[in-house]
């Protein structure tokens, strides 16, 4: 699996890719009468970067939370498909707010999820390290979050998902908050550490031009009830770097995905919304 | 401390009348209290003067101090009891409402069923308690520790109560999804996340342990064996030893000072690294 593939052969693309998990029929509803999701089914495949792409309310951060384990499904299965990954364990989870423990530096909150499984500080330091160099943090080991930027807050976040090796990352809209240089330079690492390391990746947001630059997959979802919509494959080859961003097909991709978003808004708009 | 600004750079008038504002607040934070406090002294003693007031009705200034240091070894004997049963009330607070704390942390049910007990503790005033507890307990110190330890914990109970409630709810999902133990998130996250609070706390349950202990004594005075600050006042009043009474009132709120700047430092030194209320302000 992990042979070393040409540069232009996008991974996690293609039929061939073997599922991570299926989301079958699966809906949730509140106790306050609001049907969060309804009736989604969902392949995410070994490997893909799938970008969930809504407006506010289409349900698209409850799914995270339901393959997180964080809150169980009203109807339908999550399959985990017999791959070994057995729920929260292989789940690495970043959240919109950088959530760190603001009483702990930077190393001892990417060591986090590593001492809650039982693994010293000592036995622990050379995954912490190399983690923090992943994210380009080295030199800030012991600094507080609060010296930190919002940038560098959301890139301990990130290591902190990571540090635990798991084979899935959800990432519920990491860069919401951070201005545009700032996001950008995240969109480039975390593709980077994705191609690297190949972890798969479920990421929530409401940019188009972040889900279009970032992922494989987009699934583009509408609410009221939430539901998936529509998906679009980006076939643009990984690497993707600066000249992709600028590029003519970056921007006819963002426009087909704009223009599937503006329908699933229309959509949502209405009571009655059928397919 | 000694740094200057730097002059290199012209400060426009609106900037320049900051700087001064600055520094002319940071002059007067010290000079002006002890100005006023020495001013106040200062006509104290000529009010004594100027009325001729005995000294048994207002003792001047100068008589209290001298007092003080006459009396020293009585009064810091009397001090040094009253600060035993300060700080072990105050200790016994802190075990009390924290282990409560976490208590209710673990269950919203106990929380609702046994926070009626801790207000009701609270707002029942300790001086009409003091006959049962009279009563009810026979040694003179546990007495006063029960007083001291009824006035202080409640502060202590509540913030720390509110401190481990309040965090963030994603930290808890993240800790959630690493498969953590209970214990774990009481430990890694409830805790130190309630430190700031709990630290609130202590700030006023150590004031209130010094009021208890001495208000606990003053209503068992009467019942003779005690040997603390208040006694001492009931005694001085007794006898019309006013500058005595003096010198033991002031040593009571110069004590009251001091463990509440202890406690300050305490609160700093802990949060200093990442608490907001810890930060300077720039601005």
């Amino acid at each position: 699996m992990l042979q070393d593939k040409p540069a232009e052969t996008a991974q996690g693309q293609g039929e061939g890719a073997s599922p991570l998990l299926v989301l079958r029929d699966v809906g949730k509803s509140f106790s306050n009468g609001v049907a969060a999701l309804r009736a989604v089914n969902l392949t995410i495949r070994e490997g893909d970067f799938l970008s969930l792409l809504g407006p506010s309310g289409c349900g698209k951060s409850t799914a995270l939370r339901l393959i997180a384990g964080l809150s169980t499904p009203t109807t339908g299965v999550i399959d985990w498909r017999g791959t070994g990954l057995k729920g929260s364990a292989d789940i690495g989870f970043v959240f919109q707010e950088p959530t760190l423990l603001p009483w702990a530096s930077v190393f001892d909150n990417i060591w986090l999820p590593l001492r809650l499984r039982g693994v010293s500080r000592a036995k622990a330091s050379p995954v912490i390290r190399e983690m923090i160099e992943r994210v380009r943090l080295t030199g800030f080991e012991e600094a507080m979050p609060r010296e930190l930027s919002g940038g560098m807050k959301m890139r301990v976040s990130i290591a902190r998902g990571l540090v635990t090796k798991p084979r899935l990352l959800l990432m519920d809209e990491p860069f919401a908050a951070l201005d545009e240089i700032t996001r950008f330079r995240l969109n480039n690492d975390l593709l980077e550490l994705w191609q690297d390391e190949r972890f798969t990746v479920v990421f929530v947001t409401h940019s188009v031009f972040e889900s279009v630059f970032l992922s494989n997959r987009i699934v583009v979802m509408a609410a009221r009830p939430g539901r998936v919509f529509r998906e679009i494959a980006v076939d643009a080859p990984y690497p993707r770097d600066e000249v992709f961003r600028t590029s003519s097909a970056y921007a006819a991709l963002c426009r087909e995905a704009s223009g599937v978003l503006g329908e699933a808004i229309t959509l949502g708009g209405s009571v009655h919304g059928d397919h | 401390m000694a740094i200057t600004e730097p002059k290199a750079v012209p400060l426009d008038p609106e900037e320049a009348r900051r700087l001064r504002a600055i520094r002319a607040e940071r002059v007067g934070r010290w000079i002006l209290p002890v100005a006023i406090m020495l001013l106040a002294v200062w006509f104290w003693d000529r009010i004594c003067v100027w009325n001729e007031i005995p000294r048994y009705i207002l003792p001047r200034p100068g008589e209290v101090l001298e007092t003080l240091y006459t009396d020293a070894g009585l009064l810091f004997g009397s001090l040094l009891t009253t600060l035993r049963i300060t700080f072990l009330g105050l200790l016994l607070a802190v075990l009390g409402g924290v282990g409560l704390a976490v208590l209710f942390a673990q269950s919203k049910w106990v929380e609702m069923s046994f926070f009626p007990f801790a207000v009701i503790l609270q707002v029942t005033p300790i001086v009409a308690v003091f006959p049962l507890i009279n009563i009810y307990v026979d040694n003179q110190t546990a007495k006063l520790l029960l007083c001291a330890w009824i006035v202080a914990f409640f502060p202590i109970l509540s913030n720390t109560t509110l401190g481990l409630n309040s965090v963030d709810r994603n930290l808890v999902d993240l800790f959630r999804l690493n498969g953590a133990t209970r214990w774990q998130e009481l430990w890694h996250l409830r805790l130190p996340a309630a430190m700031p609070y709990f630290l609130g706390g202590l700030k006023i349950a150590g004031g209130l342990s010094l009021i208890g202990a001495v208000v606990a004594e003053f209503v068992a005075g009467s019942s003779g064996q005690s040997s603390g600050l208040a006694s001492r006042i009931i005694e001085a009043g007794y006898r019309l030893n006013a500058p005595r009474l003096f010198a033991a009132l002031i040593l009571i709120s110069f004590t009251g000072i001091v463990i509440f700047l202890m406690m300050t430092l305490i609160s700093h030194l802990v949060l200093r690294r990442w608490h907001e209320s810890a930060l300077k302000q720039d601005r």
